[in-house]
């Protein structure tokens, strides 16, 4: 399968990540945010209506900590 | 300290399985000193392969065997051998006696007693994922360990014994710089703080080579697994959980210290071993700081992870702490919360923020000075550690906080209600190191 049509995971790097809470924002749906701004995964997969909302959220973090990976399977 | 002395592995323990017949330990039960190079293999016999045995078939011995990781995870050693064989090239052995648990003496124990087991272990581990290097990592706080291993490295390159280069080093010594990635990045020239993954250690680590990351007393049972084979070893321990693992007991006992055990001892057996109580016992701290409470209630529970993960413990890296009745429970995991913050790597928001504040509301629950918002608010914060940094560290110390609040249950409510029991004025009963932050990460 075309890697593009993989199902997404999202992955935060918690090194990078200083608690900017922008993706707790952009992706409400999939990522809330703790009492210090950083995010709490609901759910790591990323369901298909979901996919542009946690592509621009990944852009959107101005630590590049947000990932999306593509399942292996 | 007080263990058979009759059976040791070359001569009747093959014959006759004797359930607790010491095997790490047989050696100095033997002869009551640490073993020089001449001792170990008069008493062990020569390590096995480079004879008769291929690499591979090491991986397939301890497979067989059963073998786990002793260092706290229990990860099962054969999946790790195999994982970075599998990656080819020239691989990396690193061995973790770092041991930055404060109740935990069993590696550096082992070390000196014993040191060529678990060098043994290392080469043949070498040999099995093609490592060409082994990597032995100290804290820098055992100057004398340090010196005493460099010796027994002299004794070996002197005998010619192994065809993989050995280097000693001495890590700085903080609650994290144990964790595998750790290793890693210092001795990639970097801090000893946690890295977080992708990529693995075993796909990519020192020197951008495969890396096999293993706790000190793995390697001394892989040693006696490729000399005696997987049915000697599962002679001991459980079906589901073969061989005997070091524990280090402390607390409220006679004699406390490092004793080998096999997996499925009941835990109150383990304190009879340690000289037995010295006071009525109201907990077991189990898996040391970053472990479980158990009330006493559990005390008959075998050492097994199968019986203990029901209530929410495993055995770890085998540390026992026997809690007295005369002891707070919730100011002994206070100071232990205290030291656990100050000693994160700060890297990620669970240690930079959620600990810190965890560690503050558990010891104005401990000292009586609780809002009324305390509890909940703990409990949620708790309930955000785990899962949410590079590395455990943070859930060690969830489970610290979350098992002493159903431990002591009752004390927490008279805390809430009253205040302060009287024994939270009384001496702490713990050893916690100061909760001061790390000097140096390099």
């Amino acid at each position: 399968m075309n890697p593009a049509n993989r199902a997404k995971t999202l992955r935060i790097d918690r090194i990078a990540c200083t608690g900017q809470g922008l993706c707790g924002e952009l992706l409400p749906e999939l990522i809330d945010l703790d009492e210090w701004g950083y995010p709490i995964v609901k759910d790591r997969s990323v369901p298909d209506h979901l996919r542009a909302h946690a592509r621009r959220a990944a852009a959107a973090c101005p630590l590049l900590a947000l990932h999306l990976d593509a399942d292996r399977t | 300290m007080n263990a058979t002395t009759d059976a040791t592995p070359n001569s009747s323990a093959l014959s006759s399985p004797a359930h607790h017949a010491p095997r790490l330990l047989s050696g100095l039960y033997a002869t009551g000193v640490p073993a020089t190079l001449a001792e170990h293999l008069r008493h062990y016999g020569p390590s096995a392969p480079g004879t008769r045995t291929s690499p591979m078939s090491v991986v397939e011995a301890v497979e067989a065997a059963g073998l786990t990781g002793r260092g706290g995870a229990g990860f099962p050693t054969a999946r790790k051998l195999r994982a970075v064989a599998e990656r080819g090239g020239r691989a990396v052995v690193v061995v973790n006696a770092m041991e930055s648990e404060p109740a935990s003496r069993k590696d550096e124990f082992l070390l000196t007693v014993a040191p060529h087991l678990v060098l043994d272990g290392a080469v043949l581990a070498a040999r099995t994922v093609s490592a060409d290097t082994v990597h032995l990592c100290l804290p820098r706080t055992r100057a004398a360990q340090f010196e005493q291993l460099s010796a027994a490295l002299d004794e070996r390159r002197r005998a010619r014994l192994d065809p993989v280069r050995l280097r000693l080093h001495a890590l700085p010594h903080t609650y994290v710089s144990s964790e595998s990635t750790s290793l890693v990045r210092w001795l990639n020239g970097g801090p000893a703080r946690p890295q977080g993954s992708p990529p693995h250690t075993h796909e990519r680590g020192v020197a951008r080579r495969p890396t096999l990351v293993s706790n000190t007393e793995t390697f001394a049972h892989l040693a006696l697994i490729a000399r005696y084979g997987p049915d000697w070893f599962q002679q001991a321990g459980t079906p589901d959980e073969p061989g005997t693992l070091l524990v280090t007991v402390s607390g409220a006992v006679a004699a406390p210290g490092v004793l080998e055990t096999a997996f499925g001892t009941p835990l109150d057996v383990i304190l009879d071993r340690a000289g037995g109580r010295t006071e009525s016992l109201q907990a077991l701290l189990l898996g040391g700081f970053g472990g479980t409470w158990l009330s006493a209630e559990h005390l008959q529970v075998p050492l097994a992870r199968c019986n203990l993960a029901p209530l929410g413990a495993a055995p770890g890296a085998g540390v026992l702490i026997a809690l007295p009745r005369a002891a707070c429970g919730l100011s002994e995991t206070a100071r232990m919360l205290a030291y656990l913050a100050a000693n994160g790597a700060r890297q990620c928001g669970p240690c930079r923020f959620g600990l810190p504040a965890v560690a503050e509301d558990f010891a104005a629950l401990a000292a009586g000075r609780a809002d009324p918002a305390l509890l909940s608010r703990l409990l949620r914060r708790v309930g955000l550690l785990p899962d949410r940094g590079a590395c455990r560290h943070p859930d060690g110390a969830a489970q610290l906080a979350a098992s002493a609040l159903r431990a002591f249950a009752d004390d927490v409510d008279r805390h809430l209600a009253q205040g302060a029991c009287a024994a939270a004025h009384r001496p702490p009963r713990i050893p916690v190191p100061p909760a001061v932050l790390p000097e140096t990460w390099r």
